[in-house]
């Protein structure tokens, strides 16, 4: 049933991203509601926000998430909302919890190591054998001339 | 009967891979100058057969026979002949043949210009490239076969996906495999230099221009994918961090630091091993973008040629290729010794650091990409992985890669000063915060976003232009404005990609910073205003188009009572494929784009209509074409030519100790 549900709403005519019947009169609270938009995905699409996506779903998320915000809740309240609906799936931007801290740790992790190593290996060389003192210019001199 | 003839061919030349891929490396083994001769006809006629075969290909879309299955489910008579012509590899099959073309291209070329390598190398690198060769062809003709008949061919066809009946996306994909391929050479070059256990400034030398190509087109490639997003999906957002646009950044990200590692192999005979692997790396990602593409594993806008059957073979060769490699340089990389030495405080370190953190940045980029796959299969968590992630994530190694570059552009190789380099820059340090306070003053608003790409710009851009600048001695400006003219064309192109480079960060932030949007239902009639614009609905017009309806709107736009322009955004419908677009109309300026969308009817009358104004938008692209163009100048440079088809040895650049 829900399957058949989405197949309907793909479907459906080609809707618009963000149409004006739904924005909000109240412009901060509109800029509150796209900026939340933007970090939730589409449940049924190919990885669109709800505010790029086209779909009747997306829409309709959109209007709930506005009815949320109207009502009074605050950022995290609303997310939470969406997220306890549709599961982390629709984070876009997944939380730092669990196993997602491989994730968000692995490249400043291999950053450190990269440097310590580059480092090292750099170190390690054998030294720029030090440029000429003046006596030993001297030195060198005397014998080229010689 | 032709079709048979193109099918024939491109069995042939299956054949021609295979001897390609045995016969010049046992020679090469053996050392025997006759087996090792063999690679480079057989190179030359492995091109030719696939070459004619493609042409049949492209001959059957022309002419719209639709007893190909190919051409019948993708491609219709009233189609126009250039997206005819492009339906060729708008398509699964089509574009792996492509892709065969280029691969053969590139062995190729290595084949008819590689006269200055040492005739072992040649024989084992045009091997390596046959072996992948005949992966492919394999790939080809047993999964992916575009030559198939229809046994009773239908009277038309299901036309090509109306998405892709546009310049910049025709062209997109020829570009890209250009890179991606390219690429397989650089690959070619590593392997063999690993069986022959050598790597040489001369290596370095020889290896720097097929990169340097391969980065070149995906520099390219990318940015056609860029624009046509920009302008046809309606809003304007030029990147999406999706899959399948992420499978061809990777590529590109390890292609340049490759190209900045080769640099110091070359000078300096120091990170072999280094640039080696990057080099299979760089091959490798391509592979895997090639598997993301096709195989559908990881959802994206982009599912155009799915098939998780032959996503698996993809993923066989990408094994074989990248684990073979990867077993060689772990056997070889020991032998290779570095020769030159650097202090801590040198151009060579500065490229270290520059390899850090595009390797990092690419890595920033894969786990990203792969994590929602891993995320289900090992930890059973359903999540995604978006824009704001890889915003987060990313950004901070290209702010810092954009600080460390004009410093370490200016250091001196072996040992330098950070004093004696930062000099000759102070002027546009200053500069780049000036402008950034400045961005800050009369922005509304207090996003940093804007002013820090105002300073990056600057300073990256500021960086090439003293680099450029001090190079050309110390004496009167004419004097040095006339030797900045005779500087070898490297120096030109390096400051060139550098400059390019600065642009594109500046006008990423300036757009994304200072963009203006505005959603409306308007009347026939009504005029409103968009920052110091007014836009106004004057006419919508439904009219036909060759194979689609259109719904078409006049909008003019005004500026202090003077009419400005005149946009005609438009709304398409594709009755064949029963697909809907948006064509935006957009008025192009060097510091802002208008760009206006029509929406649908709204049941109370009126039209919604989209307005933005997005400043600096081409210099996003702009950047990526002197990205490009300074790839071209450094290719161009004498050195390279001279280098490639020289046969006398190089002299060793061994430093005194």
């Amino acid at each position: 049933m829900t399957r058949l549900l989405v197949v309907l709403m793909l479907l459906a005519a080609p809707l618009w991203a963000v149409e004006p019947g739904e924005m909000l009169d109240d412009p901060v609270l509109e800029e509150r509601a796209r900026d939340l938009s933007q970090g939730l995905r589409c449940p049924v699409c190919r990885n669109e926000s709800i505010d790029e996506s086209n779909a009747a779903l997306a829409k309709e998320l959109r209007i709930v998430l506005r009815e949320r915000l109207v009502e009074g809740d605050t950022d995290q309240q609303a997310v939470n909302f969406m997220v306890a609906r549709y599961g982390e799936y629709v984070l876009l931007r997944p939380d730092a919890r669990g196993a997602n801290l491989i994730l968000w740790l692995a490249a400043p992790a291999l950053l450190l190591i990269a440097l310590g190593i580059g480092w090292m290996t750099i170190r390690s060389r054998k030294p720029v054998p030090d440029a000429l003192t003046d006596a030993e210019k001297a030195e060198l001199d005397k014998i080229l001339r010689s | 009967m032709l079709n048979e003839l193109g099918h024939f061919a491109l069995i042939l030349a299956f054949g021609v891979a295979i001897v390609q891929m045995i016969v010049p490396m046992v020679g090469a083994h053996r050392g025997n100058a006759g087996w090792m001769a063999v690679a480079e006809p057989a190179a030359t006629t492995q091109f030719l057969l696939v070459a004619f075969s493609f042409a049949v290909l492209t001959w059957a879309f022309v002419t719209s026979d639709f007893s190909l299955q190919l051409v019948y489910a993708n491609s219709h008579t009233d189609k126009p002949m250039i997206y005819k012509i492009t339906g060729v590899w708008g398509n699964h099959e089509g574009s792996m043949l492509l892709w065969m073309v280029i691969l053969a291209l590139f062995g190729a070329f290595a084949a008819w210009f590689g006269g200055g390598l040492p005739p072992r190398l040649r024989a084992r690198v045009l091997a390596v490239q046959g072996s992948i060769g005949v992966a492919f062809f394999a790939f080809v003709l047993f999964t992916s076969n575009p030559f198939l008949r229809l046994a009773e061919p239908p009277l038309n066809g299901r036309d090509l996906n109306p998405l892709l009946q546009d310049p910049g996306l025709a062209f997109h994909p020829p570009f890209l495999y250009l890179g991606y391929v390219g690429l397989s050479m650089s690959f070619s070059f590593a392997v063999a230099a690993l069986i022959e256990g050598r790597v040489d400034a001369a290596w370095g030398r020889w290896v720097r221009p097929w990169t340097l190509a391969a980065w070149m087109f995906l520099t390219v490639g990318i940015a056609l994918g860029s624009w046509w997003a920009y302008y046809e999906l309606g809003w304007g957002g030029f990147w999406f961090w999706d899959p399948v646009e992420n499978a061809s950044f990777m590529p590109w990200l390890i292609a340049a630091a490759l190209l900045h590692s080769a640099i110091v192999v070359e000078k300096r005979e120091a990170l072999k091993s280094w640039t080696i692997l990057l080099a299979i790396l760089a091959f490798g990602f391509s592979l895997l973008g090639a598997f993301i593409v096709r195989s559908g594993v990881l959802t994206s806008v982009h599912a155009f040629a799915n098939d998780p059957e032959r996503g698996i073979l993809i993923l066989i060769i990408l094994a074989i290729f990248l684990g073979g490699a990867l077993t060689l340089f772990a056997v070889r990389a020991g032998t290779m010794e570095a020769k030159g030495v650097f202090s801590t405080v040198s151009r060579e370190s500065a490229l270290i650091l520059n390899n850090i953190l595009l390797a990092v940045s690419c890595l920033v980029v894969f786990i990203g990409t792969i994590w929602p796959l891993v995320a289900e299969m090992l930890f059973d968590r359903t999540l995604s992985v978006g824009p704001p992630f890889f915003d987060a994530a990313f950004t901070p190694f290209m702010v810092a890669l954009a600080i460390v570059l004009p410093l370490g552009s200016i250091l001196a190789w072996k040992r330098g000063t950070l004093g004696r380099a930062a000099k000759p820059l102070m002027g546009w340090l200053i500069l780049a915060v000036a402008m950034a306070a400045l961005a800050y003053a009369i922005q509304s608003g207090n996003s940093a976003l804007g002013p820090i790409g105002v300073a990056l710009g600057v300073w990256v851009v500021g960086g090439a232009i003293a680099d450029l600048w001090m190079r050309s001695g110390r004496d009167g400006w004419q004097t040095r404005l006339r030797r900045m003219g005779r500087l070898p064309r490297a120096d030109w192109g390096k400051a060139t990609a550098h400059i390019g480079m600065g642009v594109t960060i500046f006008g990423i932030a300036a757009m994304l910073a200072w963009e203006k949007e505005d959603i409306r239902v308007a009347e026939v009639g009504d005029r409103w205003a968009v920052g110091q614009f007014e836009f106004q609905l004057d006419d919508v017009a439904q009219t036909r188009g060759p194979n689609y309806l259109t719904t078409m709107a006049d909008i003019s736009v005004w500026r202090e009572d003077q009419q400005v322009t005149l946009l005609r955004p438009e709304k398409r419908f594709y009755p064949v494929a029963n697909m809907p677009t948006t064509e935006a109309a957009i008025a192009n300026g060097v510091l802002r784009d208008l760009y206006v969308v029509i929406g649908d009817p709204q049941e109370q009358g009126g039209w919604a209509v989209r307005v933005y104004i997005k400043p600096f938008a081409n210099w996003i692209w702009g950047g990526a074409i002197l990205m490009a163009l300074g790839g071209c100048f450094s290719l161009s440079d004498r050195r390279l030519r001279v280098g490639a088809a020289a046969a006398k040895k190089v002299p060793d650049a061994v430093p005194a100790e």
